[in-house]
């Protein structure tokens, strides 16, 4: 119990002059994925259930790689930016820094390993 | 990592049950939430049986009635008992609303009344809204001008003025800011929706000239982003006012000086 006048609490170290970037890019992404979502599920669709060699020649085709590759890339932005806001909600202190830092890598890594993946497959 | 249960001392107990008043027939039930600082025991919720007879429709009534001819230690703030101080805000019926505007018809069965959620609790009823008062002051709400006042009065359009309706009504009964998940888990950095809200009046206000400096003290992931549109200050207002959407007006500001 520190002696803090009630202003001085409330007003804290002030304000960080920072979210509305965090704020704007999730509603971007969030539009991005609007429209990427439903384009991945009808590019996705046709290849589902066949052989290796169709899916191959499937994704060579410029079209539903890049789709594809937006959507995880997008995704996964959009994921890391959510779960911070998650985290920060309900992580507080040291734990807070970890818990970001690993979501971070987390969602950075899935997003490489599936765009390696899409690379692989359509060149 | 929030605390998701009670601490140990505040888990509540089942506290006294008083007697029905004699001669009554038409008996309500309250379970009201007990604790007092001074005995060293955890919370309990005591029972009463009010006759509805011989007692006003609110509920504010049915509590003053307790206290005078029931039990007088019963501790509760109230004053205006018409829905315009704020002070009787408490947890009726599992919402936070006014104890003087909420009537006791608008209750099946027993009523269930707690202190606002979440805040510390000063005895019984009454919450500690110190810190919530403080974040009030916080964002500064009066007029700021560089402007000279003028020597009769600062004039405002019909229009202008008409932005002001749905925010100056707000009576700061904290019932929005208890009942706002993001302010349970971070009250002491997020400013919470009746602070935003009051300070939205003032952003609006065509005649404040600290509009950019308001939004620079806002521009914070706790003190305005915490809010995650959950909606429950806008369903709880006694006074049927939206501080949600006043917090979505900031945004859109913040966004529009940015973009």
């Amino acid at each position: 119990m520190a002696y803090l006048t009630d202003r001085k609490r409330a007003l804290g170290l002030g304000s960080a002059k920072t979210g509305t970037a965090h704020f704007w890019s999730m509603k971007v992404s969030s539009v991005a994925l609007l429209i990427l979502i439903p384009l991945f599920v009808f590019t996705f669709g046709p290849a589902l259930g066949g052989t290796y060699e169709e899916i191959l020649a499937y994704y060579s085709r410029p079209w539903p790689a890049i789709v594809a590759a937006l959507t995880l890339v997008v995704g996964f932005k959009h994921f890391n930016d959510g779960v911070q806001t998650l985290i920060e909600d309900y992580v507080h202190g040291t734990a807070n820094k970890v818990a970001i830092i690993l979501m971070t890598c987390l969602s950075y890594g899935a997003a490489a390993i599936g765009v390696f993946a899409i690379a692989r497959l359509a060149l | 990592m929030v605390q998701l249960t009670l601490p140990k001392n505040s888990r509540m107990t089942r506290g006294k049950t008083w007697p029905k008043p004699e001669g009554a027939t038409n008996l309500k039930e309250f379970q009201i939430y007990r604790w007092n600082p001074d005995d060293g025991k955890n919370p309990s919720i005591d029972t009463y049986f009010v006759d509805m007879d011989s007692c006003g429709p609110m509920i504010l009534d049915g509590l003053i009635k307790i206290k005078n001819e029931i039990d007088p230690t019963l501790t509760f703030r109230r004053s205006c008992r018409e829905g315009i101080c704020g002070s009787c805000a408490m947890n009726i019926d599992g919402i936070n609303t006014l104890a003087c505007t909420y009537g006791v018809a608008e209750v099946k069965g027993a009523v269930k009344i707690y202190p606002l959620p979440h805040m510390p609790v000063i005895k019984d009823l009454i919450p500690d809204l110190t810190h919530f008062y403080a974040q009030h002051a916080s964002i500064q709400p009066w007029l700021e001008t560089d402007t000279p006042a003028p020597a009769k009065e600062w004039k405002q359009s019909t229009d202008d003025r008409e932005k002001l309706d749905g925010l100056y009504e707000c009576i700061m009964c904290a019932c929005c800011s208890t009942s706002c998940p993001s302010y349970w888990w971070n009250g002491d950095r997020y400013l919470g929706p009746a602070a935003l809200l009051h300070a939205y009046r003032w952003i609006i206000d065509s005649r404040d000239e600290a509009t950019g400096e308001r939004l620079d003290d806002l521009e914070d992931p706790f003190k305005l982003y915490r809010c995650h549109t959950i909606m429950n200050c806008a369903k709880t207002c006694p006074k049927g006012l939206n501080p949600a959407q006043a917090i979505a007006q900031i945004k859109k500001l913040m966004v529009e000086r940015t973009v």
